[in-house]
């Protein structure tokens, strides 16, 4: 097949994408592990606060996988920007044990916060909604001959072989049927209560 | 042929397959002038509706003049010019002979598939998944058409393509979403959606010639579309749907209810449909039914409530106490196109209803995918689209 790349799908879709599911994963790590991340930075015993941020990584990954990211996407950049402040007043400690590690780690959140802001304002600017001009349908009725002749009319209109036949009812379709058995029309001889005759 | 194939979600493709072939005896080929991108297209596009594959070929309304026909296509020749129903029918089985062409029991080529799922399979449709027999769809430039000497309606060369390509779903959708209020001409009829279905509604509650036709939505310009065939508008961000309703029905609640959203239906600041995104990212429930709950709600008691919306699988919350000691009547179903399709091509002919007021967006058929977000984030006022192949 060959691939026409007119597509839906742009590059800030996939980008929002890529973060949702790098949000779940280290969301569900943060929440399953916390203790792992303290030990890593050296804040152990702030573990509460790790499994908050996992809730959070989690909530805003599911929605930017949702149909509309740009909500979860901002969320997300405010979030990343919290953890950046976070990680640097541990890297204000010059006698911080795991300075190593939280410089990594501010790298790493530092791309995150980066990459988010930029797809939030990409979202935002591809999924504003009711954007662009607003035009004045005012004047479409789909009336030809006006709204005033319109109504009712086809109420009085003859010749309707639809109208009435409105419900998927036997006693009401049109067109030939299969006939009724004659034992289920006719015959009820054989009735007794809690039968199909009951309803 | 180029067709915009479904590649999973928010990813529609344009894209190069191979060209239909008759395969049956019943099969024609169109050559499709004009398509349309349904709004239940977006539940596919949105991923809400089970088994489709990558690849497959979307759309079901869609029109065209037939480029080759099977041996036993009866009176259908080629060089017609035909609307495709988007419900296929053999017109030869039980629920067909009955009217009920929704339901043919032979055309869904999935049947086992869709019995497992739905208890027992409804129709077979064009591009909507697997459930419904996998058919590809009419978003391309030819399309396979089965039972085509019974799926197809001939229309005529004075009436141009966006005056009759609606008579493939979203006209007799809306149609039969009204007939089935049995509307009386004292009835207020409510409709919840003032999307291109709802629009339908509108039209066809007025024609039936209801007292009363109110459309419920949030987005100006469609309210504003409504307003035009005759509706009241409630804006639902400005003000209380239920007050609203109240006092335009002398607080008794309007007598038929239409709920011309389906399965993603949302309104911002509501604490159900917050429930309701919470329990569908979680896969604990596929639908959300805001709507209905609402028009349970509001709904005079031995009303009636009309399901045009295409719902998929699993809602939750629906208030049954409501619903039964208010005596509510529930209609519903795929709509039964050829049941409706002569007289609603007689009210075009005749000049009563143009269906081509709804079309807002015309784009050729490689601008599919674009126009795809265009509707679903209803930008530069979009309504309705037809796409040139």
């Amino acid at each position: 097949m060959n691939l026409d790349r007119r597509r839906s799908l742009q590059p800030s879709d996939r980008l929002a994408r890529a973060l949702g599911w790098l949000g779940i994963g280290l969301g569900l790590y943060q929440l399953l592990a916390p203790r792992s991340v303290t030990r890593s930075l050296g804040v152990e015993g702030a573990e509460a606060i790790v499994r908050t941020c996992g809730a959070r990584g989690l909530a805003t990954g599911m929605g930017a996988l949702s149909v509309n990211p740009k909500q979860a996407l901002w969320a997300r950049s405010v979030g990343d920007v919290m953890d950046l402040a976070a990680l640097l007043a541990l890297l204000a400690d010059r006698d911080h044990p795991k300075r190593g590690s939280v410089k990594l780690a501010l790298a790493g959140v530092g791309a995150c916060a980066a990459a988010s802001l930029y797809c939030a304002q990409a979202q935002t600017r591809r999924h504003a909604y009711q954007g662009g001009r607003t035009p004045d349908y005012r004047g479409r009725s789909g009336f030809p001959r006006g709204l005033e002749h319109a109504r009712g009319a086809a109420a009085t209109r003859s010749g309707l072989p639809s109208r009435p036949m409105a419900l998927p009812s036997p006693a009401h379709s049109p067109g030939p049927r299969f006939q009724t058995t004659p034992s289920r029309q006719r015959d009820t001889s054989g009735y007794t209560k809690g039968s199909d005759y009951d309803y | 042929m180029k067709a915009l194939c479904w590649h999973g979600k928010n990813d529609i493709r344009y894209e190069t397959v191979p060209d239909p072939r008759i395969e049956d005896a019943r099969d024609a080929i169109v050559n499709v002038s004009s398509c349309a991108i349904c709004g239940s297209d977006l539940h596919l596009f949105h991923h809400f509706i089970p088994a489709m594959e990558s690849g497959d070929v979307v759309g079901h309304e869609f029109m065209g003049e037939v480029m080759e026909v099977g041996a036993e296509t009866r009176d259908l020749k080629v060089g017609d010019r035909v609307v495709v129903p988007f419900t296929i029918t053999c017109g030869e089985c039980e629920q067909c002979r009955r009217g009920n062409f929704s339901l043919c029991e032979r055309s869904n080529r999935n049947k086992a598939l869709a019995d497992k799922v739905f208890g027992h399979a409804g129709a077979g449709l064009f591009g909507y998944s697997h459930l419904t027999g996998g058919y590809a769809g009419g978003q391309a430039e030819y399309v396979r058409v089965p039972f085509a000497d019974q799926t197809h309606v001939k229309v005529p060369d004075g009436l141009t393509d966006e005056q009759v390509l609606f008579l493939g779903d979203i006209f007799p959708t809306g149609w039969q979403a009204a007939v089935q209020c049995d509307i009386e001409p004292s009835d207020t009829v409510a409709i919840w959606g003032a999307g291109p279905v709802g629009q339908f509604c509108v039209r066809s509650a007025v024609l039936l010639g209801a007292e009363q036709v109110v459309v419920i939505d949030n987005v100006p310009e469609r309210l504003a579309m409504a307003e035009a065939g005759g509706a009241i508008a409630i804006n639902f961000d400005e003000e209380s749907v239920l007050a609203r309703l109240q006092e335009l029905t002398r607080g008794k609640g309007p007598e038929k209810c239409i709920d011309a959203v389906g399965l993603e239906s949302h309104v911002p600041r509501s604490l159900d449909s917050v429930y309701d995104r919470f329990k569908q990212a979680m896969m604990l429930e596929s639908d959300r039914a805001h709507v209905l709950r609402e028009m349970i709600y509001v709904c005079r008691p031995g009303g009636i409530l009309s399901i045009p919306g295409v719902y998929g699988g699993l809602i939750d919350k629906v208030p049954m106490g409501p619903l039964m000691n208010k005596a509510l009547t529930v209609r519903t179903g795929q709509t039964h196109v050829k049941r409706w399709t002569d007289e609603l091509l007689g009210l075009i002919e005749e000049g009563q209803i143009d269906p081509s007021f709804v079309v807002t967006h015309s784009a050729g058929l490689e601008q599919g995918p674009d126009m795809y977000n265009t509707f679903r984030d209803k930008q530069d006022g979009c309504v309705k689209v037809v796409l040139k192949p």
